[in-house]
C-alpha cells in the first residue's frame, strides 16, 4: 500500500512534467504536421539557462526568466528557420529540427562542458512535505506538481476561454479559412511555437534540478516524450495528457518491482532451474524498455494512438 | 465617376505549373450584386481565391483603389474583402457563437453587423448558439458561414456556390439574405451554378469558359442570348 501510494505520487509528478513537454510538442505537431525533434533541446536549454540565472539571481528569477528566454528563442527559430524550411516541404522541416537538436547539444558542450552542471534544488525547498508511513515525500516534488497543475489549468483556460485560444484551435485545423477571416496565421503559429518551447523550458527549469542537468538530458527525455505523443495519439492534447500520466506511472512503478522472470514462470507453475541472465531479469531491469514496448504495442494494435484522430 | 469597388484586369492564375486563369477581366461596383457563372472546372472558384491571395496569380486586382496582388490573405481580409468558400469551412468543433466570434477581426471591432443582427436574420442560429458547428444541417452551416464572414464587416463579399446541395426553400432564404446584405451598401460577387437565383438577384452577370470571361451583361441580356447559354452554361 505504501509502495503503491508513493509510486503513484511520484508517477503523477513525473507524468505532469512529461505533459508539460508533450503538450507543447503536440500543439506544434498539429500546426506543422511534423514532429519537432528539437523539442527536448528546449527542455535542456531551460535547465541550463535556469542553472546560469540562478547562480546570479537565484531560483525564483530563473523560474520566471528562463522559460521566457527559451520561448523567445523558440519564436525566433520558427520565424527565421522553420518558416523558411516549410516552403521546401515536410522533409526539410524534419531535417531542420534534427539539425537543430544537434546544434543545441554542441552549443551546450561548448558553453557548459561535457559533464553535468551543479544545478541544485534551492535550500528553501529541501526537506519533507509529508511522510507516508515510513517514506517521505519531498517539498520540491510538491512544488513541481503545483507548477505543473498551474500550467495545465492556465493552458486549458487559454485554449478554451480566450479569443486567442479560439483562433489557435481554429487555425490548427483550418489555417486557410482562419487566414481568410483576417487573422495573421503565420504570427499565431510563431506564438504557438514560442509558447510550446517556453513550456518545454519551464519543464527544464523544474526538472533539471530534480533530476540531472547534463548534455545527454535532451536525448533521454526526447525519446520518452516521443513515446508519449505516439501513445496518446499524434495531435491530441487529451491523449498526450493521459499518455504522460500513464508513462510517468509505468516508469516509477516498474522501478520498484523486483518481480523476475523466474517468479513469473513460477506463477504459471513452471520452475526455471537454470539461473541464466534472462531468468533473473526483473521488472526493474526492464523499466527503461517498458515505454517503448508500450509504443510498439500501440502502433500494432491501435496505430492512431489512444485518442488520436488521424489514421496516419 | 470614382473607381469601382473591385477591378480585375488580365488576371492569370496558376496551381503549380497548371495555368488555370487566362486573362480574366471583371468589375464590381459599390453595392452591386454580380454573378460569375460557368460550368464545372472553368475557373470560377480560382478567380475568387486569386482575389483572396490564395493562389499564385499575375495581372491586376484593384480593390478600393489598392492593388491586392502580392498581399497576404489576412491582409486582404483586413482591407475589407470577405470570402465564403465553396466547402463552407465552418469550424466543426467550435460552437455557433464561437464560429461567429472568429469572424470578427479584433475583439473590440465595431462593424456594421452585430451578433444580434445575425440572430435576427437567422433566428435558427440563435437557437443553436451553443451547438458545435459540425452538427448543423447543410443549410444552417451555410447561414453560419455567411454570417461569420459578415461579422468581419467586409465591403465586398465573395460567395462560392452558397446554394449547392440546399433545398429550394433554403435557396430562397439565401437569396433574400443576399438582398438584405446588398441594401447595406455591400458589394457581392456570387459564384453560382444555378442560373435561376443568379438571374433573380444579380444586377450584372459574367459567364466564364476555360479560364476567361465569355459573356458580360444584365440578366435580361443573358435571357435573350440563347447562344451563350447553350454554349457555356447548359449541360
Ligand atoms: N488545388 C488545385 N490544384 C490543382 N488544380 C486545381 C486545384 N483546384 C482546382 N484546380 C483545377 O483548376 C481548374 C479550375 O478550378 P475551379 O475550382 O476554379 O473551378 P470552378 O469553376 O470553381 O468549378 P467547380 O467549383 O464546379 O469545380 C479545374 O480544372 C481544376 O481541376
Ligand atoms: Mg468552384
Amino acid at each position: 500500500m505504501e509502495f503503491f501510494l508513493i509510486s503513484l505520487l511520484n508517477g503523477v509528478t513525473y507524468g505532469l512534467l512529461l505533459f508539460m513537454l508533450s503538450s507543447g510538442l503536440t500543439l506544434i505537431f498539429s500546426m506543422m504536421g511534423v514532429l519537432n525533434f528539437a523539442h527536448a533541446s528546449f527542455y535542456m536549454l531551460g535547465a541550463y539557462f535556469a542553472y546560469q540565472i540562478s547562480t546570479y539571481l537565484g531560483f525564483g528569477a530563473a523560474l520566471l526568466v528562463a522559460p521566457l528566454v527559451v520561448g523567445a528563442l523558440g519564436a525566433v527559430v520558427e520565424r527565421y528557420g522553420l518558416r523558411k524550411a516549410h516552403r521546401f516541404g515536410h522533409v526539410a522541416e524534419l531535417l531542420f529540427t534534427f539539425g537543430l537538436a544537434f546544434l543545441v547539444e554542441e552549443i551546450v558542450h561548448l558553453v557548459w562542458g561535457k559533464s553535468s552542471v551543479d544545478y541544485k534544488i534551492p535550500e528553501y525547498f529541501d526537506g519533507t512535505l509529508f511522510t507516508l508511513f515510513s517514506t517521505s515525500f519531498p517539498i520540491y516534488k510538491g512544488f513541481m506538481m503545483l507548477v505543473s497543475v498551474g500550467m495545465l489549468v492556465a493552458l486549458y483556460l487559454l485554449l478554451t476561454r480566450t479569443r486567442i485560444g479560439l483562433i489557435i484551435q481554429a487555425a490548427l485545423s483550418k489555417p486557410d479559412m482562419v487566414q481568410a477571416l483576417g487573422h495573421d496565421v503565420p504570427k499565431i503559429f510563431m506564438l504557438v511555437f514560442g509558447g510550446g518551447t517556453a513550456l518545454a523550458g519551464l519543464a527544464g527549469v523544474i526538472g533539471g534540478n530534480a533530476f540531472i542537468t547534463e548534455p545527454g538530458m535532451a536525448a533521454a527525455v526526447g525519446s520518452i516524450v516521443f513515446v508519449v505523443v505516439v501513445v496518446g495519439g499524434m495531435g491530441s492534447l487529451a491523449g498526450a495528457f493521459v499518455a504522460s500520466l500513464l508513462i510517468g506511472c509505468i516508469q516509477t512503478f516498474s522501478v520498484g518491482i523486483t518481480f523476475s522472470v523466474t517468479d513469473l514462470a513460477a506463477l504459471f507453475g513452471v520452475r526455471l532451474e537454470d539461473s541464466s541472465a534472462v531468468a533473473r531479469l526483473t521488472v526493474t531491469q526492464l523499466a527503461p524498455v517498458l515505454p517503448y514496448l508500450l509504443m510498439v504495442a500501440i502502433l500494432i494494435f491501435r496505430p492512431r494512438g489512444l485518442m488520436g484522430a488521424r489514421e496516419s | 465617376m470614382s473607381e469601382p469597388m473591385l477591378v480585375i484586369r488580365d488576371l492569370h492564375g496558376y496551381y503549380g505549373k497548371s495555368h488555370v486563369l487566362h486573362g480574366v477581366n471583371l468589375e464590381i461596383g459599390q453595392g452591386e450584386i454580380v454573378s460569375l457563372l460557368g460550368r464545372n472546372g472553368v475557373g470560377r472558384s480560382t478567380t475568387a481565391k486569386a482575389v483572396m491571395g490564395m493562389v499564385a496569380a499575375r495581372g491586376s486586382i484593384r480593390f478600393k483603389g489598392q492593388e491586392l496582388l502580392g498581399r497576404k490573405p489576412h491582409d486582404i481580409a483586413r482591407l475589407g474583402v470577405g470570402y465564403v468558400p465553396e466547402n463552407r469551412d465552418i469550424f466543426p468543433d467550435l460552437t455557433v457563437k464561437q464560429n461567429l466570434m472568429l469572424g470578427m477581426k479584433s475583439a473590440r471591432q465595431k462593424g456594421r453587423w452585430s451578433m444580434d443582427d445575425m440572430y435576427a436574420l437567422f433566428p435558427r442560429l440563435k437557437e443553436r448558439e451553443n451547438t458545435p458547428g459540425g452538427v448543423l444541417s447543410g443549410g444552417e452551416q451555410q447561414m453560419l458561414t455567411l454570417c461569420r464572414t459578415l461579422m468581419g464587416d467586409p465591403d465586398l463579399i465573395m460567395i462560392d456556390e452558397p446554394t449547392e446541395g440546399l433545398a429550394p426553400k433554403i435557396v430562397e432564404l439565401v437569396g433574400s439574405f443576399l438582398k438584405e446584405v446588398e441594401k447595406r451598401g455591400i458589394s457581392i460577387l456570387l459564384v453560382e451554378q444555378k442560373l435561376a437565383i443568379a438571374l433573380d438577384i444579380s444586377e450584372r452577370l459574367y459567364v466564364m469558359g476555360h479560364g476567361h470571361i465569355v459573356f458580360e451583361g444584365t440578366p435580361a441580356d443573358l435571357k435573350d442570348n440563347e447562344a451563350v447559354r447553350k454554349e457555356w452554361l447548359e449541360v
